[in-house]
């Protein structure tokens, strides 16, 4: 579905992505991990069309997405949850979810999935009124991940979910993310937090300054020594 | 007491387009974060242009109105896209630069073309004309026009701002920039569009002003431009009723200070707020005490 070809991206004259190379194929969840500054960000942003590429090449089913604008993809079907979750703070939560379907014209449709998002967070129903800059950290989480289903994508970039979150709340937000994936989303994922992010991993990329060290199924990286050393505490 | 509810009225009339002026500025500052100098000068062309209007194409007060308020969108659209957009990822200061040499440009431009002689707008006739006496109070219709038409223009704005689609994503842009693009937002599209909004209503202002004062010259922006951004940050830079409340507050202060005072000293104590407010709250009579956003 996603196919990424050696993406170089600078930032003036740091080198942040060195020919990145991915594929998420489609129904699967593929995660990337890697320590603080290998550039999970960066490479997200790149897909999303936020960052340019300098080079390389991103096709989506097939199509070479690389030239277009951040909004023209969210067309054809990226939805991004960026890191730090950059609600917006000044709309209420139901504000914060209609503008996940800016560009969707279908009334029925966008209820339809507004009512799937409040299944799937309660907790945004009963504060649909709240300002979002006013929310936890959590339900500002929930609230990241349901205004981008609010655009029905077709393949999901999450940046760090479980960013600041109490334990039992990471554990509740990757068993939705689970499901979002059940329920028929492709799901990227970047997460420090390696040894959840494995877990429900199909398969997984290892990024270390810039270029990708590693690749295979959750499982066979769960069980690598490598893996285990660096990014699992042993 | 007839005379400070005189004061109170005149106030009204001034703030009424301190108010208008202000609007532009803070929706632009909300959206791109730029204290668009040349602000002051869209009002200037607004001002000429139904000038313009009235006495060479003898149209009525209403169409030139609107004709202004049309030709000031477009211009706020082409400032924005020739001046602004290409430094869309220049430094803040750059930016700032450019605005003060738009001011300029568009000054010295109209003296150009119109000689930096004051004009003066055609008296108006009929109903515009009159004049209400109530005691020692006097009310132009004009002032009453300005309130109305300021008020009216006010209740759109919110109801674009908050209600429809474009004002939404005005809203977006304005609170997180990356965000609105993964919305699907055209970014560059709804800078166009506050742009224009700004600018619509400096243009009416300045159509205001004509009839109200009666005389224009090239330079007329400066001061109320100054003034305008005085409302602008006394109210919370960025935030919209905090230009509407700013605006009358500077316009009253204003008249008082000429009607009680002195009026040499009027646009000094304007100055003098601004650096009062910046002192004891930068944030403005409506802004939050804002942590800077992570
Ligand atoms: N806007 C920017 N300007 C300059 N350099 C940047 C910028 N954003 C990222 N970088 C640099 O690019 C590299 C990759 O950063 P990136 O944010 O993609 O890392 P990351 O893997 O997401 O890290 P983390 O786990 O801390 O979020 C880092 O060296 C970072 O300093
Ligand atoms: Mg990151």
């Amino acid at each position: 579905m996603l196919e990424v070809k050696d993406i170089n991206v600078h930032y003036g004259v740091i080198h942040a992505l060195k020919g990145i190379s991915l594929t998420v194929n489609e129904g699967e969840i593929v995660t990337l991990i890697g320590a603080n500054g290998a550039g999970k960000t960066t490479t997200l942003r790149t897909i999303s069309g936020l960052k340019k590429a300098t080079s390389g090449q991103i096709l989506l089913n097939g199509e070479d997405i690389t030239a277009l604008s951040a909004q023209d993809r969210v067309k054809k079907g990226i939805s991004h949850v960026p890191e730090g979750r950059r609600i917006f703070p000044s709309m209420t939560v139901l504000e914060n979810l209609e503008m996940g379907a800016y560009l969707r014209k279908d009334k029925d449709g966008i209820a339809e999935d507004l009512q799937r998002v409040y299944e799937w967070f309660p907790i945004l129903a009963d504060r649909k009124k709240q300002l979002a800059g006013t929310l936890s950290g959590g339900e500002q989480q929930m609230l990241a991940i349901g205004r981008a289903l609010m655009s029905r994508p077709k393949i999901l970039f999450l940046d760090e979910p479980s960013m600041g979150l109490a334990p039992l709340l990471v554990e509740e937000i990757f068993n939705i993310i689970k499901d979002i994936n059940k329920a028929g989303t492709t799901i990227l994922l970047v997460e420090q937090n390696a040894n959840l992010a494995l877990q429900i991993a199909d398969r997984a990329y290892v990024l270390e300054t810039g270029s990708i060290v590693l690749s295979g199924t959750g499982k066979e990286l769960l069980q690598s020594d490598d893996i285990k050393k660096a990014y699992l505490g042993g | 007491m007839e005379q400070l509810l005189q004061q109170i009225i005149n106030g009204i009339s001034l703030g009424s387009i301190y108010a208008l002026i202000a609007l532009g500025y803070t929706m632009v500052y909300g959206i791109i974060k730029l204290i668009n100098f040349a602000h002051g000068d869209v009002y200037m062309i607004g001002a000429y242009t139904g000038y313009v209007c009235m006495t060479k194409f003898q149209l009525g007060f209403l169409p030139s109105l609107l004709i202004a308020m049309v030709v000031c969108a477009l211009l706020g659209i082409i400032i924005e896209k020739v001046a602004y957009k290409p430094l869309r990822n220049a430094t803040r200061i750059a930016v700032l630069i450019t605005a003060i040499g738009v001011s300029l440009f568009l000054e010295y431009s109209t003296m150009f073309v119109a000689s930096a002689n004051v004009r003066s707008y055609p008296p108006m006739e009929g109903l515009l004309s009159k004049t209400f006496k109530i005691k020692n109070i006097t009310i132009s219709m004009h002032q009453i026009i300005i309130v109305i038409i300021t008020l009216l223009l006010m209740v759109l704005l919110q109801f674009v701002v908050k209600k429809t689609k474009t004002g939404k994503a005005m809203r977006a842009v304005s609170q997180d920039r990356d965000a609105a693009q993964l919305m699907g937002i055209d970014v560059d599209n709804t800078i166009s569009v506050t742009f224009a909004l700004g600018s619509t209503l400096a243009g009416a202002a300045g159509v205001l002003v004509g009839v109200y004062y009666n005389s224009i010259n090239p330079l007329m922006g400066t001061m109320p431009g100054l003034k305008a951004f005085v409302a602008a940050v006394f109210g919370g830079i960025g935030i919209i009723p905090g230009a509407m409340i700013g605006g009358y507050i500077i316009g009253i202060i204003e008249v008082f200070v000429s009607g009680y005072i002195n009026s040499m000293y009027r646009d000094a104590v304007v100055f003098a707020i601004l650096i009062l407010i910046l002192i004891v709250k930068p944030a403005g009579l409506l802004g939050k005490n804002t942590r800077e956003k992570v």
